[in-house]
């Protein structure tokens, strides 16, 4: 028969992940945002916007020192979500996820690529939020800036992770968006800013237990109060967890057949 | 797999508690440009989908190449067309290619191949946002032709395409096929019947007729395509209507692909 038949066939199973096309899909990811250059100026200027709002209001007050480091984690980690489970929801809608599927790339290789080029954006972000907050807004952080905004790049890649998750319970736009604040919302109320976790009633303190948002401000309320690596590195691996957990049900919900 | 490129039996696929293929047998030849014909919504997508492994099905076999649909080992020989162009609008043409010649592990003489096959050349940094629909449906077959597969499946590839283009594309489908690859290409549009070697009627999920279009003509006293498959489904539908009459000693559910495949023999 034909030349083509005898091309060597190379099984690639489906539940590992290879370097090569991991970086293939996030460099793809990264060219479609590059593309962008109005949601790449929303994304890292937004966070901007609402934290000089707020520096603007609280003027002359130690708020912005207080609950500062807290909007640096969670500005980013909102935009991200959104972000993150709008486009990979375009993907699984638009038919470019059923061909990939079809072709010789692991499931991991596209959810990993993704995360990866959502958290270059997301460290972008939070360089320039952290910046902005500190040398515009004059925010003081007593901790070492360096940490915030690691917590703030690791609580943007959170949100990414979240919104690969969650995209795969949306099947169109408009509940993608209804997604962000079933997700955000009730850990925003439990993690600790609207009351203290030890005077919630004791089932909610559990709750806040198990949801990342307050491992995320707690490393924040720990870095603003004048916190080490010691004292957040805690928080740190917890959030990492759940970033590679959230990757995990991503990729476990991307499915080669469909109904 | 002997010389068939696909073999199907008793294919069942259910979607929504509709089951849109209750039960599919076919045999698609290596080496042919084999057309699957029917109307909207008699069964097409569904069936290539299957057959590129994207469908969940409810029962019955599938091999493709001699492997289990869906196999791993068949991912880098299959190219695959869905019917909406699956490409990145938000990429140039070249940048969708790269992605995919990443994933199939080509290089970019690969690229530029695929890109003269479908004649877009001179669009190869335009950002597909900015193409037509028709070009944007090239772009989508170059990607399937990459890796120069062993087995195309094309869903409806040549829609919203000029008659030249369309011309082109059947000259470069039968040069494929003469290199030893086999094509499975899905059209509503009947009078590309006389482009393929063999032709496949689907009709309510199942096999109207199988044959080259010269059998289906000289079966059905007829001289196009669109009227033998007219003639085709009268003779099921008059078949059905028998089959309803004498029920206690008449097949049943599976009428129509005997009815069209008794009247061939």
């Amino acid at each position: 028969m034909s030349a083509t038949t005898a091309t060597a066939v190379r099984d690639v199973p489906s539940r590992t992940i290879s370097a090569g096309l991991t970086a293939a899909t996030a460099h793809r990811v990264l060219t479609q945002l590059r593309h962008d250059k109005r949601t790449i100026a929303l994304v890292v200027l937004l966070p901007c916007v609402l934290i000089g709002l707020i520096a603007w209001m609280f003027d002359g007050t130690p708020v912005l020192d207080q609950f500062g480091p807290l909007l640096v984690g969670l500005f980013p980690m909102m935009v991200m979500f959104l972000v993150t489970s709008v486009a990979t929801l375009r993907e699984r809608t638009s038919g470019t996820l059923e061909r990939l599927m079809t072709l010789p790339i692991g499931r991991g290789d596209v959810v990993v690529g993704y995360a990866l080029a959502f958290a270059v954006l997301a460290t972008v972000q939070a360089l320039v939020i952290v910046g902005f907050a500190v040398w515009v807004c004059g925010m003081d952080v007593a901790g070492p800036i360096g940490l915030v905004v690691l917590v703030a790049v690791l609580d943007a890649v959170l949100g990414c992770a979240l919104g690969l998750g969650a995209s795969a319970l949306a099947r169109t736009e408009f509940q993608a968006v209804q997604l962000m604040p079933l997700v955000l919302f009730p850990q925003l109320i439990t993690c600790g800013l609207l009351m203290p976790r030890d005077e919630m009633p004791t089932v909610l303190e559990w709750i806040s237990r198990v949801l990342p948002l307050t491992y995320a401000l707690d490393a924040m309320q720990l870095l603003a109060a004048g916190g080490s690596w010691v004292d957040v590195r805690g928080d740190v691996a917890v959030i990492g967890g759940f970033i590679v957990g959230a990757l995990v049900v991503g990729a476990a919900t991307l499915r080669r057949r469909t109904p | 797999m002997g010389n068939n490129a696909i073999e199907i039996a008793g294919l069942r696929v259910v979607r929504g508690g509709v089951p849109v293929l209750p039960s599919l047998d076919l045999a698609v030849p290596v080496g042919q440009v084999v057309g699957l014909l029917g109307p909207s919504g008699s069964g097409k997508t569904t069936l290539l989908r299957a057959i590129v492994g994207a469908q969940v099905v409810d029962g019955g076999t599938v091999t493709v190449l001699g492997l289990p649909a869906g196999a791993a080992a068949l991912r880098r020989r299959i190219g695959y067309v869905t019917q909406a162009p699956s490409v990145y609008s938000d990429l140039t043409v070249t940048e969708n290619l790269r992605y995919a010649a990443a994933i199939l592990g080509v290089d970019a003489a690969a690229i530029h191949r695929a890109l003269v096959d479908v004649d877009l050349l001179g669009h190869a940094g335009q950002s597909i946002g900015t193409l037509s629909g028709g070009e944007r449906s090239r772009v989508s077959l170059a990607i399937a032709l990459l890796g120069r597969p062993d087995l195309l499946v094309l869903d409806e590839p040549t829609v919203g395409l000029d008659p030249v283009l369309r011309r082109d594309l059947w000259e470069l489908f039968h040069r494929l096929s003469r290199s030893g690859v086999s094509l499975l290409v899905s059209s509503h549009v009947m009078d590309e019947a006389a482009r393929c070697d063999r032709l496949v009627l689907l009709r309510g999920g199942g096999v109207l007729a199988d044959g080259t279009l010269a059998d289906l003509l000289a079966r059905t006293g007829t001289t196009d395509a669109e009227a033998a498959f007219l003639a085709l489904v009268d003779e099921a539908a008059a078949g059905d209507a028998t089959a309803g009459r004498h029920a206690a000693t008449a097949g049943g559910g599976s009428g129509d692909g005997v009815t069209g495949r008794g009247a061939v023999a």
